[in-house]
């Protein structure tokens, strides 16, 4: 097997001392394409956070196998962003391109070009003067995913991609990942909606504040390891995660 | 009144008058731009605590010069607000409390503190002279200074202006591109406390946030395009300057509240008006 991109040694992560995620170990292979899922609450997005640098593990090492932080795709959920900032499609697509223009460079027609070019592969040719307050959640994370693609990032990491928006858009951004995947780029995407990991993603990190399973879909993705995240996550919180348990069917 | 002894008139005859003009249209040209961002950021209540916060170091100036000292009272007015908003960031950032809160408390500490010191060594007029400033009365000194500040403004904000956007609205991206947040928060926020120092000499801390925050809500009703949001506020923050200037020659009234009371009216007939504004929506709402 090649060496990992990113590496997992026993890591916890806590919040003012009080433990998100417990002693995961792991690796990322290159061109690995992996779903992260669990319950709500299960701490992926905390797992996500500690990949990015933004969050640090209080026991264990976290090592990002020369990949500096700075050269890794992020999508944060859109939650995270503020959608009623004045700004327009294109200088937040233009954002894509930091790694050549950083914080003061200028941007060379070339450079706009390509930005152009992202938009009408995520399908968004005419909207490059539309301020982002004025798109639907699937335009806007359309946006998001023209701004990854001009990264031209080897490590792509996406947080809840396709939460709260259309099945077109769905289907169109996922067709983006497959064709990152084919490309032999590393994507580490937090999902929820289990068939859709079935579907796409050969390999999931399936976690309940602990590692359940991490490996190949087939074997995660067993009615035991779901229940087994299900009743973990009742452990922690006392209550059932209906949109998990829902979704425990034959593989 | 021929229109030349409504608009020209009261500049070309008093040279007080010229000069309370340059520092009011020099201000709104700064203090807009600076006041949209707060907005953005969701911080115009934090720019009135720091407003409030500069007053002790302006006192201590005040103390120290032994009088009304522009130098002495700028820089203690400075150094009041930065340690403020660094203070504030520190506690924000390791207690419970969110930032609103901690610069509630140390703004409030701040302004008593200074109020406290005026009182005791100063007489009740110099304190009505820091509170609600001395437009009238500004001379070259002031004027080099206000200058100087809308200028270091409007350049840092320039060189500043791509990360300190993307660190307004996804601070996350920011974050994983290494583009040092913090240090362009914090940038921002020295910006703040330079356009209030400038501004309480001449509008008085109690009214020196006016000059920001009205125009830069003003620019929000007419604009959805960050730049277009500078250029406007810049303007109406200049041209609340000059029309409250004659208004308070003309009615004989205080100009710094009368400045920004145009500005308020300005905000009021957009809220009306403007594409964003209260008729506008309505219209578009019920399809009138």
């Amino acid at each position: 097997m090649s060496s990992p991109v990113i590496s997992l040694n026993n890591v916890s992560v806590a919040y003012e001392n009080q433990p998100v995620i417990q002693q995961i170990s792991g690796k990322f292979a290159p061109g690995s394409l992996t779903a992260i899922t669990g319950p709500n609450g299960a701490g992926k997005s905390t797992l996500l956070k500690t990949i990015m640098g933004e969050l640090s593990p209080s026991q264990g090492s976290l090592e990002r196998h020369n990949i500096p932080i700075r050269s890794i795709g992020y999508l944060p959920q859109a939650a995270d962003i503020d959608r009623q900032f004045p700004i327009t499609v294109y200088e937040t697509v233009l954002l894509g391109l930091w790694k050549q223009a950083g914080p003061f460079g200028g941007i060379s027609a070339d450079l706009a070009n390509k930005a152009k070019e992202a938009l009408v592969t995520v399908g968004l040719k005419d909207f490059e003067r539309q301020p982002i307050s004025m798109l639907s959640a699937g335009q806007f994370q359309r946006v998001l995913f023209a701004r990854l693609l001009l990264q031209n990032a080897e490590v792509i990491v996406l947080d809840e991609p396709f939460t709260a928006i259309d099945a077109q858009t769905t289907k169109d951004l996922i067709a983006l990942v497959m064709r990152w995947h084919t490309e032999g780029r590393t994507v580490i995407a937090v999902l929820h909606d289990l068939k859709q990991i079935r579907d796409y993603f050969p390999n999931v990190l399936l976690l309940a504040r602990k590692l359940i399973a991490w490996g190949t879909t087939k074997e995660v993705l067993t009615t035991a390891n779901v229940l087994k995240a299900v009743q973990q996550s009742e452990s922690w919180f006392g209550q059932l995660e209906p949109t998990l348990f829902n979704q425990v069917e034959t593989p | 009144m021929t229109s030349y002894q409504l608009l020209i008139e009261p500049f070309a005859d008093y040279g007080f008058m010229r000069r309370a003009l340059i520092a009011s249209v020099s201000l709104g040209l700064s203090a807009g731009p600076v006041g949209v961002l707060l907005l953005l950021r969701r911080m115009s209540l934090i720019g009135d605590a720091m407003s409030h916060a500069v007053l002790p170091g302006a006192a201590i100036g005040f103390l120290v010069a032994g009088g009304l000292s522009l130098i002495a009272m700028g820089i203690g007015g400075l150094v009041a607000g930065i340690s403020v908003a660094l203070l504030s960031g520190f506690v924000s950032r390791t207690t419970i409390l969110k930032e609103d809160a901690s610069f509630a408390t140390f703004y409030l500490t701040s302004l008593a503190l200074g109020v406290l010191i005026v009182s005791m060594r100063g007489s009740n007029i110099d304190l009505l002279h820091v509170l609600f400033g001395t437009i009238l009365a500004i001379d070259a000194q002031s004027l080099y200074l206000v200058g100087g500040v809308t200028s270091l403004s409007l350049i840092v904000l320039a060189i500043i202006y791509r990360p300190l956007v993307v660190e307004c609205f996804d601070p996350g991206f920011l974050k994983a591109v290494g583009g040092y947040g913090p240090v362009y928060h914090f940038l921002f926020l020295f910006l703040v406390v330079l356009n209030l120092v400038a501004s309480f000499q001449t509008l008085g801390t109690l009214m020196a946030v006016g000059i920001m925050m009205l125009p830069a809500a003003i620019s929000q009703l007419w604009a959805r395009t960050l730049p277009m949001m500078l250029v406007i506020a810049a303007s109406s923050g200049a041209l609340s300057g000059f029309i409250g200037l004659l208004i308070s020659y003309h009615l004989g009234s205080a100009s710094g509240p009368t400045i920004i009371l145009t500005s308020s009216f300005i905000y009021l007939v957009s809220l009306c008006v403007a594409p964003q504004g209260v008729l506008k929506q309505w219209f578009y709402r019920y399809k009138l």
